[in-house]
């Protein structure tokens, strides 16, 4: 039967390379698919392209273009990379100067733009896209004018498009993650549009290989300690059947573990509703999938049954939402608990005689408490604490000020400091606004550009 | 007989965020300990044992086909990641806090479940 292998190369932004190259050299791949992507990384990029507006794409595309492409070229492994994050246009010219270095005149570049509705908000609006908050139903209008980004998740469609048209290398914005890996297996396996259990196939293929080691071995809550050589764990590879039905396995000679145990954590890794994990392209059943070890580090995943997709695609605003300041200070044995809350106190009557005024404020025991709040037992007489108080402010200046307040604490508070990093930076909070937008405001402007490396200026 | 038992000593977890809401994912390593955590690990003992990390509510899913519940807490991760004040922003931890909840299982259901041993 047709069936194709791809490879995952990247979890997310600032990922190693080193799995991708294990892919390439011994995963026996067609494709390499790139989530450099995540709603935290697109609040990341914006900064920077607020700073600088040539920026807005992950930084380290370029070095991982230079260290791919040499072998891929050699093996006609092709990449898809949604590293262009809000400028795809940047990352795809970068792509391109990598390719010339190379003296790779005649790689095809393709790029993926139209995801990007930053500038189209109020006209969406105009046109009947309310941009109601998914979660809580809130209107935009309590952030509308702090708004600095949006874009709309794409699904696979362009990205096939672009393979279609000869691209080696495609470079996207905000196509949904697991859509980078459904675009191959459609442009090879030569499924239709309306083929729901097989597109949902691919959906939660390419779901479990997007996070990279989180599926063979990574973050597993098993028995962890017997997994071997997380130092080099391998990155997902799948075979993918014209019949949907696919293989996941990881490249012979590294680390990490495949098995069911190790996939169905990943399966459910940040999803929602699991009847309904709602792709561009499919809404696919997560409570179909049947996965059964087929053979050393190989799990077979079946049963894939999916959904005619959804009239709307999600969106994601990004809206300014102050700053934070940030105090750390760590306090040794004995009494370091009550030291550190002492610390608290202090700083809370600081901040009142400075004038600070402080929207919100989370105060977290580091040691005992910042992770399991509310259901961490008072622990016997700790060895260590390190107080984390973290504000935030309408002002930058007022973040920045925050911290300075506790650093004479080092000679004039309780005893036994024990290191603490206060940094002096105001940190910018971006908030998240999950949304809906009309697919047919959205698709008709996605633009599909694919050209060589040397033709481009 | 019936047995208080941690989560941690019997399943695996794993968390994740979307936005301000986190997702945690219970994963039972047989039939009848899914059975268990199917009557025990309801949504409102998770949301309580959550407390104010949870400023909306607690859905649970039964994800049966791997043995799993599936709990969607919203509005509990401080705005979401990069608006987040707290050092876990994106809710990576929550799985362990889950597995902090104590549960009461009979002798039966526990049949084939190995004491769990880290390293240490």
């Amino acid at each position: 039967m047709l069936s194709v292998r791809v490879g995952a190369g990247q979890g997310f932004y600032g990922d190693t390379v080193d799995g991708a190259l294990d892919v390439a050299r011994s995963g026996d791949v067609a494709y390499i698919c790139f989530d450099a992507l995540a709603e935290l990384t697109m609040a990341i990029l914006q900064q920077d392209r607020m700073r600088d507006p040539a920026r807005g794409y992950a930084r380290d595309l370029p070095a991982f273009m230079e260290a791919l492409l040499p072998l891929c070229r050699e093996r006609g492994i092709r990449l898809i990379t949604n590293a262009g994050g809000i400028n795809p246009g940047g990352a795809a010219a970068a792509v391109r100067d990598v390719a010339r270095r190379l003296g790779m005149g005649d790689l095809r570049v393709g790029m993926v733009v139209g995801d990007d509705i930053t500038a189209r908000v109020d006209e969406l609006r105009a046109a009947g896209t309310p941009f109601d908050h998914l979660d809580t139903g809130a209107s935009l209008n309590e952030v509308r004018d702090r708004v600095v980004f949006g874009v709309a998740y794409l699904g696979a469609r362009p990205v096939v498009e672009a393979l279609e048209r000869g691209a080696d290398v495609v470079v996207t914005g905000r196509i949904a993650d697991a859509s980078l890996f459904v675009a191959p297996m459609v442009h090879e396996l030569g499924w239709a549009w309306d083929d729901w259990d097989r597109l949902a196939a691919a959906v939660v293929l390419g779901h479990l290989m997007e996070c990279s080691g989180q599926a063979t071995g990574g973050n597993f809550s098993g028995d962890w300690w017997n997994v071997p050589e997380l130092d080099r764990v391998g990155y997902p590879v799948c075979e993918m059947s014209a019949d949907g039905v696919a293989l996941l396995t990881k490249p012979a000679g590294t680390g990490g573990r495949v098995s069911v145990d190790t996939v169905k954590e990943q399966l459910l890794y940040e999803v929602l509703d699991p009847h309904s994990y709602i792709n561009p392209d499919v809404v696919a059943d997560f409570t179909s999938v049947r996965l059964r070890d087929v053979g050393p580090d190989t799990v077979e995943v079946s049963g894939v049954r999916g959904r005619e997709r959804t009239a709307s695609l999600k969106a994601i605003l990004g809206y300014l939402d102050g700053y934070a300041g940030t105090i750390m200070i760590g306090y040794s044995w004995p009494d370091a608990l009550a030291k550190a809350r002492r610390t608290a106190e202090l700083v809370d009557r600081m901040v009142e005689r400075a004038g600070l005024a402080p929207l919100e404020q989370v105060v977290e025991y580091i040691g005992h408490d910042s992770v399991h709040g509310p259901a961490a037992p008072e622990p016997d007489d700790a060895n260590e604490v390190m107080l984390r108080i973290c504000a935030r402010f309408a002002t930058e200046a007022q973040a920045r000020r925050f911290p300075r307040l506790a650093t004479p604490l080092g000679l004039n508070g309780p005893p036994f400091i024990a290191g603490g990093v206060t940094p002096p930076q105001a940190r910018t909070l971006l908030g998240t606004w999950p949304t809906l937008v009309g697919r047919e405001l959205v698709e008709p402007g996605v633009e599909i550009d694919v050209a060589a490396a040397g033709e481009a200026g | 007989m019936p047995r208080t038992v941690r989560l941690a000593e019997l399943a695996q977890a794993r968390s994740g965020d979307k936005g301000d809401l986190a997702n945690v994912a219970l994963f039972a390593p047989t039939d009848a300990l899914y059975a268990a955590f199917v009557r025990e690990v309801t949504a409102e003992r998770v949301r309580a044992h959550f407390g104010r990390y949870v400023r909306g509510g607690v859905e649970r899913f039964e994800v049966p086909n791997v043995r799993a519940l599936n709990f969607v807490l919203h509005e509990a991760l401080g705005g979401g990641g990069a608006r987040s004040l707290r050092s876990d922003p994106l809710g990576k931890s929550y799985g362990s806090l889950l597995l902090r909840l104590e549960v009461s299982v009979e002798d039966a259901e526990m049949e084939g479940i190995p004491p769990r041993h880290p390293t240490r």
